[in-house]
């Protein structure tokens, strides 16, 4: 008699979860031994190199990281808000225009938009913009279009008869949306919006491509450039953990605001 | 045929809201003109479509200042889209609606302005649930009427008391039952002073032990000589409350009149049809009506 046949359900799941920890363990086991510490510490994990990062991948990369997260975020929302308006609007061509918009940004990737404005506008139109502007723009564009749907969602799940309600004491459809559908929409989309701010926080790291000076190096800039002048992997990883440091309270938040959403419906 | 072709008069003397004896009798020389200063509302051949769906096919009737009108019928008759046509949260397809002498269908008329005139009551409440019962009652004030925060306040607590809660001027909309979300409601209406009140089914999305409450603040409203257009399936307050009940099918009204008349001694087929669908038919006959709670029990949204 096979030894699966003599087996309870209960007592060959038993097994088979005592068989997926046995491979694991095998697995690390394995890897420990196989792996060459030394080099792997020397790579990834340079006291030296790692001293040498600081304070100013903090003091310059990690603040212009959020500086330029913040930025595009800044420029984005606001351009986002006016498309969101655009596409709720009655009037046919304005709905067409951001419809237009939202499709074409969200469709291409962003590091075409980082080209066209870092190296495209320049060279053609022979100005040159402002790196702060560059990045404002480049990053916004792109997040325009998707906080322009967001906030269109928002707007829409909060019911009409909130709408109604504040039309039919008098108020004018601006003063409706300010008063009573924006505050409203707000907490809808906070939770969405934050996560776009963690997107726009990682893709700040395009702006490695405008060509920046060293001030101006944010996370990603700042850790290639450590990469070349100490052949050492730390610098990637220090910078990754400072990414993360940005990204998990953010992503945190996101989980609280949308638990307190749950929570008041 | 239509009832509504004859629209009753309102009676100028009905202002207790008691009397309304005599919902077609005299002064009908006053019936169907736009615009005469007597009258709150005064619909004339009011069609609305939406699409291809008729759901008003030529209302003509009026509420005279002081009255109270409420407005039954089955459900789909077309009586909340004649409640929303009056404030234009629909717009008419075509007529006339005059509230207060201002002609509300008049391209050119600022409707945020007569709104302001018009206090309107939701089957779903709609309190603004970002905001505490004391600034759902202040915002229009502050926003429309630009009172100042003081006397907002003081119009805001007034009616609140009026409504039986002043003590929840803190409370946000959730933390409030349905009965009295509603009754916020009605005071935020009234905060703006209306001139007349609409409502649309106040007390059917309510629990019926919380009906009654919702029910005396509206009596008591009547009572003060509030001009008040009720949508209602509550027989008993149509009966004891109003000067005069329409009962609209298919889009028409069919027949109107004193509640004793129209409730009490219905004309038509569809009328008996509908009141013994709503009624206790058993109760009806010795002339009972009784209390037949929440008719329909859901929220629009
Ligand atoms: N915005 C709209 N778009 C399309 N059809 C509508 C709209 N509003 C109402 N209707 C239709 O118009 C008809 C009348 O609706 P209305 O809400 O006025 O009826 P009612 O008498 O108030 O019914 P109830 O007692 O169920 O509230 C219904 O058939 C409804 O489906
Ligand atoms: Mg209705």
């Amino acid at each position: 008699m096979p030894l699966s046949l003599a087996l309870s359900r209960r007592q060959r799941a038993r097994v088979f979860r005592g068989v997926q920890y046995a491979v694991l363990l095998l697995a690390i086991a394995a890897f420990a031994l196989v792996a060459d510490w030394g080099t792997l510490r020397e790579a990834f994990f340079d006291v030296d190199v790692a001293r040498a990062l600081f304070p100013e991948i903090i003091t310059t990369a990690l603040v212009n990281t959020a500086f330029y997260a913040l930025l595009g975020f800044g420029f984005g929302l606001g351009l986002g808000l006016v498309l969101a308006m655009m596409r709720l609007s009655s009037v046919p061509p304005y709905r067409w225009l951001a419809i237009a918009y939202i499709e074409f940004f969200r469709g291409i990737p962003a590091l075409l938009v980082f080209i066209s404005l870092g190296f495209g506008v320049p060279l053609a139109f022979e100005v040159a913009l402002d790196m702060n502007v560059t990045v404002m723009l480049s990053l916004g564009l792109v997040g325009a279009a998707y906080m322009a749907e967001t906030i269109r969602a928002g707007i829409q799940a909060v019911p009409k008869g909130q709408w109604e309600a504040a039309r039919s004491l008098g108020m004018s459809p601006g003063r409706a949306m300010v008063s009573i559908v924006m505050p409203q929409a707000f907490r809808i989309v906070l939770p969405p919006l934050t996560n776009e701010l963690i997107l726009l926080t990682k893709d700040s790291s395009l702006v490695y491509l405008l060509g920046l000076s060293l001030g101006q190096f944010e996370l990603a800039n700042f850790g290639r450039d450590a990469l070349n002048e100490h052949k050492s992997l730390t610098p990637i990883l220090i910078a990754g953990l400072l990414y993360l440091v940005i990204t998990l309270p953010l992503g945190h938040l996101v989980r609280r605001l949308e638990a307190r959403t749950a929570k008041a419906r | 045929m239509k009832a509504g072709k004859e629209p009753a008069s309102p009676e100028q003397a009905c202002q207790s809201g008691q009397s309304g004896q005599s919902g077609q009798s005299g002064q009908s020389g006053q019936a169907g003109q736009a615009g005469q200063a007597g009258q709150a509302i005064e619909v004339q051949d009011l069609h609305k479509a939406f699409g291809d769906l008729e759901v008003l096919k030529g209302i003509d009737f009026s509420v005279g200042r002081g009255e109270v009108v409420c407005v039954i019928g089955p459900s789909g008759s077309g009586k909340s889209t004649l409640l929303r046509c009056v404030n234009l949260l629909e717009e008419p397809t075509s007529g006339t609606v005059t509230v207060a002498g201002t002609e509300v269908t008049d391209p050119d008329v600022d409707i945020d302005r007569v709104r302001r005139r018009i206090g309107m009551v939701f089957q779903s409440f709609n309190l603004f649930p970002h905001l505490t019962a004391l600034e759902n009652l202040t915002i229009a004030q502050r926003r429309v009427l630009r009172r100042g925060k003081e006397e907002a306040n003081r119009v805001a607590r007034r009616n609140l008391r009026r409504v039986g809660l002043s003590e929840k001027e803190a409370a946000y909309p959730a933390q409030l039952s349905g009965g009295q979300q509603q009754r916020v409601a009605i005071a935020r209406a009234l905060s703006m002073d209306p001139e007349l009140m609409l409502f649309d089914e106040p007390t059917s999305a309510l629990d019926p032990e919380l009906v009654g409450d919702v029910l005396a603040v509206m009596r008591s409203l009547a009572r003060e000589g509030m001009t008040m257009l009720v949508v209602t399936h509550e027989m008993s307050f149509a009966r004891e409350v109003a000067d005069r009940v329409v009962f609209m099918d298919g889009g028409v009204i069919v027949e109107q009149g004193t509640p004793d008349r129209v409730v009490g001694d219905p004309q038509h087929e569809r009328t008996r049809t509908f009141l013994a669908r709503v009624l206790d038919p058993a109760a009806a006959e010795v002339g009972e009506v009784p209390d037949v709670g929440p008719h329909t029990k859901r929220v629009d949204r």
